[in-house]
């Protein structure tokens, strides 16, 4: 599936990478702990994430991850976003939580 | 042992010991008490570091100053990302213009029979105060904000074991950003040290990061110094003039 079906079945907002949404999502990962991600996300998941350090785009980056969901409302720092458009990780932000947002990403047959 | 012409000797130093105000600690850590086994450990400095919180700080100084026993005040502040980061200050100034801070943007009311009682005490051993801040709570303040405004009030900011899992950095942010700042990473188990960037990063220190009274001391740091100050300790960790810092 690709980004932007996912962007607009979720309702998400757009705060880097707009220009990136045509790119295909395999799979889904959803963590706090950056040690954990980088250890078990494979590459082109979704990554769901309340983290806005700027250190996410490193991780999002060197494991080749689709894009990152951050939930509740987060606000990203400046830098994060700066980032994110340097090396093209799209941020797509939900209102819902962690919970929520997975389990409407395996309704849409994200897995 | 006497080190150059500055009169640096070597002292032990446990910088990162909680009180009865950590919610998560024995209520018998009292600063009185706290102070007192620091002194039958052989410790010259100690470090108070309560989370998000620093109210038994002035207690634990005037009892250092009666058992002989420098204190610096501290805290160990819950950054927004859960990493945890230890400030060390001069002045009580200092130190409770960032516990202002750190209070506006931590929310939330302890639950005493969930995560323990927050004691405030005085120097004599006696309750002055229950804290009714969820301190055991993550603040809103992002790392790098966070470092900036404890350097910003002239401290220290130091990642609480960094080796650790649990509310260190390494496990919270993958990897240690460049760019930070720490004056020192904490390491909780010295034989993890491999996994921090020794040499070329901030110094390592060692402490016992005690939640117990017996715990006080288990784990320090030599520090050789001219006189147990926060100024003198910069030195250490910067190893200007004779000074360093050895775990």
């Amino acid at each position: 599936m690709r980004l932007k079906d996912i962007v607009a079945a979720l309702g998400l907002e757009v705060k880097a990478g707009g220009d990136l949404l045509a790119r295909e999502v395999s799979g889904g990962y959803a963590g706090d702990m950056l040690s954990d991600v980088l250890a078990h996300a494979r590459k082109g998941d979704l990554w769901v994430t309340l983290q806005t350090h700027v250190n996410i785009i490193a991780v999002a980056s060197t494991k080749e991850l689709a894009a990152v969901i951050l939930v509740h409302k987060r606000t990203p720092e400046e830098v994060t976003l700066r980032k994110a458009e340097e090396e093209k990780i799209p941020i797509l932000i939900s209102p819902l939580s962690t919970y929520a947002v997975v389990g409407k990403l395996y309704e849409l047959g994200i897995r | 042992m006497s080190l150059g012409s500055d009169n640096v000797s070597e002292l032990r130093a446990d910088l990162h010991i909680h009180t009865c105000l950590s919610p998560c600690a024995d209520l018998e850590m009292s600063p009185r008490a706290v102070v007192r086994e620091a002194k039958r450990k052989g410790l010259a400095l100690i470090g108070i570091c309560d989370h998000n919180s620093a109210e038994n700080v002035p207690a634990a100084r005037r009892s250092g100053e009666r058992e002989g026993v420098a204190v610096i005040g501290g805290m160990e502040v819950t950054s927004r990302e859960e990493v945890h980061i230890l400030g060390l200050f001069a002045t009580d100034r200092d130190l409770f213009a960032l516990q202002e801070i750190v209070y506006e943007s931590l929310a939330g009311t302890n639950d005493e029979r969930v995560y323990g009682e927050q004691v405030v005490a005085n120097e004599d051993d006696e309750v002055v105060a229950f804290n009714t801040k969820l301190l055991i709570g993550a603040t809103q303040l992002p790392l790098d904000r966070l470092v900036e405004k404890i350097h910003e009030l002239n401290g220290l900011a130091i990642a609480a074991h960094a080796d650790r899992e649990a509310f260190g950095i390494l496990g919270a942010l993958g990897f240690l950003p460049d760019d930070l700042g720490l004056d020192a990473l904490e390491i909780a188990n010295p034989q993890r040290k491999h996994l921090l960037p020794a040499g070329l990063g901030p110094p390592f220190i060692v402490s016992s990061d005690a939640h117990s009274i017996g715990r006080i001391g288990e784990r320090y740091t030599i520090l050789a110094m001219a006189e147990p100050t926060l100024a003198e300790m910069r030195r250490c960790l910067r190893g200007e003039e004779g000074r360093y810092a050895r775990i």
